[in-house]
């Protein structure tokens, strides 16, 4: 998933006792599984929540079509450049069903966009990496995706019926994404030596950002037991690393390619693979705008929406010209 | 008649080719969601079609050369683009001009190649041809409603109709190669679509509010390869990059 430490709005858990009826009610619905719809009552924290976990998920979609879009002019083949278009249309695709999502729970897409412009709201850390060499959009579709995919699938299950709707069709668009983005890494893989540095290099430099994208451990997670009650979270930040870092290192080592981590080895015990975490400071500078990219991103996001406010206007002005004659008409 | 038929299709492929291309590098960067997803879409179109156009050139040429090799291993002069499509981008406005005054063109052309002799030809047409009514109801819809905008967007849509309308008469130009191509009735004398051309231009900048100008001028050289942009040689040096860089590598 493209959401990273969610602030969960509230003060905690509430016992039983402590609940109000409405919130009993909400809760027993959630526990037997029925979706909450819009227009159901919810807690104003739920709410606030869910606005900031599928909002930031939207905004990771669009900042995301900019490290991919840095390869289409220059991707190598036709197809591999119709693919990598495909692939980005669909990105810009889920940010529209999920800005869609957020506009259920009463908030519209422009006002989710000012607060992402003006760094309010964040976007996923993953994106402020740069895409260097050809072999990074395999890395970006097998790692990113991949991890994307193993946070959005239990998603599919949240409490929160549009939300939920939204991750089933971005689920199966991005299980396709990773095959292509694995596709590219066998290619380079079994390609020339300098294609081999290539895939190298991609997964030297996307190994640990991948694993940041499930965001801290466990232990620094304060908030997620409000959103794992609400269901709005499912599986904690460290099973679902762990998840990915045993489904990934079989694929790496049938590549060929080796794991930046002297530290990894299968772990007979837990039945899973002991790695090295992630280096966190450099996780909380890029968070607060000192990744490698972020000046970049914003930027450029900031730029398409400043440039394009004349065709905004000059489109909505149309559209009002028209209503009025058509009025005018009848 | 191979070696015209060869360059009939690198002239429909090298279109779609380098329109794509400059389609493609809005990505990320539109306005507004809805057009970021159309505008890929449509790069996304004329890529595909350049497979099609670019792949049978290939095998009429019967050299071995694949569409990938003619799209990433030849120079600037021997690509047969008309010279609107490699102009740059300029803002939202201009992208969407040159695509309207293309669309108009191609919706035309393709039209007249679904009644192609070539058997070939006309199935690449058919499947084409769908994807461009679509493009060219977009292209036609935008250019209406911000050339009948506000006064900024209006005035926007009229410097960019001035600056591409003369890049606009090379898409009719007629040769030795057209001609060819019309005895055998292969393709459409390209001259013989411009009365239908100019009454859809007609009706939509009339419903855009937007002049057209009296002088009929024309830039040409792309579609014949004598004479391209200073802008063709940047795409190509961008879009070939890796395949020049490492010859021979699969990927």
């Amino acid at each position: 998933m493209y959401a990273q430490m969610i602030k969960t709005a509230g003060t905690g858990v509430k016992s039983r006792d402590d609940m109000t009826p409405e919130e009993a009610a909400f809760q027993d619905r959630i526990d037997a599984d029925i979706k909450i719809e819009p227009k159901d009552w919810m807690p104003d924290d739920y709410r606030a929540t869910l606005i900031r976990q599928i909002g930031q998920h939207a905004h990771s979609e669009i900042v995301g079509q900019l490290p991919e879009g840095n390869w289409i002019t220059r991707a190598p083949t036709l197809e591999r450049k119709a693919i990598l278009l495909a692939k980005v249309q669909d990105e810009a695709g889920h940010g529209l069903y999920l800005y869609c999502a957020a506009e259920t729970l009463g908030i519209s897409r422009d006002e989710l966009t000012e607060d992402l412009l003006s760094g309010k709201m964040k976007y996923s850390s993953i994106f402020n990496y740069p895409t260097l060499n050809w072999a990074d959009i395999g890395a970006v579709g097998w790692l990113v995706d991949g991890a994307a995919i193993m946070n959005q699938v239990p998603l599919q299950r949240t409490s929160y019926g549009p939300y939920s709707r939204a991750m089933i069709r971005i689920c199966k668009e991005e299980s396709f994404h990773q095959r292509q983005g694995y596709d590219i890494m066998m290619k380079m893989a079994q390609g020339t030596e300098a294609q081999k540095k290539m895939a190298q290099d991609a997964l030297n430099r996307f190994w640990y950002p991948s694993l940041m994208m499930f965001g801290p451990s466990d232990k620094e997670s304060v908030h997620s037991a409000q959103s794992m009650a609400w269901k709005i979270k499912i599986d904690s930040n460290d099973e679902l690393r762990q998840r990915f870092v045993d489904q990934t290192v079989p694929q790496a080592e049938y590549l060929g390619l080796t794991i930046p981590d002297e530290n990894l080895k299968w772990n007979e015990e837990k039945g899973g693979y002991d790695f090295s975490e992630p280096d966190w400071t450099e996780f909380f500078n890029v968070l607060k705008g000192k990744g490698p990219c972020n000046t970049e991103r914003m930027n450029a996001r900031v730029q398409a929406w400043e440039d394009g406010k004349w065709v905004r206007d000059g489109l909505l002005a149309h559209a009002r010209k028209r209503a009025a004659r058509k009025v005018a008409a009848e | 008649m191979s070696a015209d038929l060869f360059e009939f299709l690198c002239r429909m492929g090298d279109n779609t080719l380098i329109l794509g291309h400059r389609v493609s590098e809005w990505c990320g960067h539109s306005p507004v969601l809805e057009e970021d997803i159309a505008l890929a879409n449509t790069a996304l179109d004329l890529i595909g079609q350049t497979q099609l156009w670019l792949g049978l050139a290939g095998e009429v040429e019967g050299q071995g050369r694949s569409a990938d090799d003619l799209a990433f291993l030849r120079d600037a002069w021997d690509f047969r683009n008309v010279l609107l499509v490699e102009l740059p981008n300029g803002d939202f406005g201009q992208t969407l001009m040159r695509q309207f005054l293309f669309d108009a063109w191609q919706e035309l052309m393709l039209g007249a190649l679904k009644e192609s002799s070539d058997a070939r030809v006309a199935e690449i047409a058919e499947k084409a041809s769908k994807e461009v009514a679509y493009h060219v109801e977009r292209s036609g819809d935008t250019v209406i409603g911000l050339g009948d905008g506000t006064e900024e967007s209006h005035q926007r849509m009229q410097a960019a109709l001035d600056y591409l309308y003369p890049y606009v008469g090379e898409m009719f130009e007629s040769d030795a190669v057209d001609a060819a191509m019309a005895k055998a009735g292969i393709a459409p004398d390209p001259a013989s679509l411009r009365d239908a051309y100019d009454a859809r231009l007609a009706q939509v900048m009339a419903e855009a509010t937007l002049s057209i100008p009296d002088d009929r001028f024309a830039h040409a050289g792309g579609r014949t390869g004598r004479m391209h942009t200073e802008h063709l040689g940047h795409i190509l040096s961008t879009m070939q990059w890796l395949q020049r860089a490492y010859p021979g590598a699969t990927w």
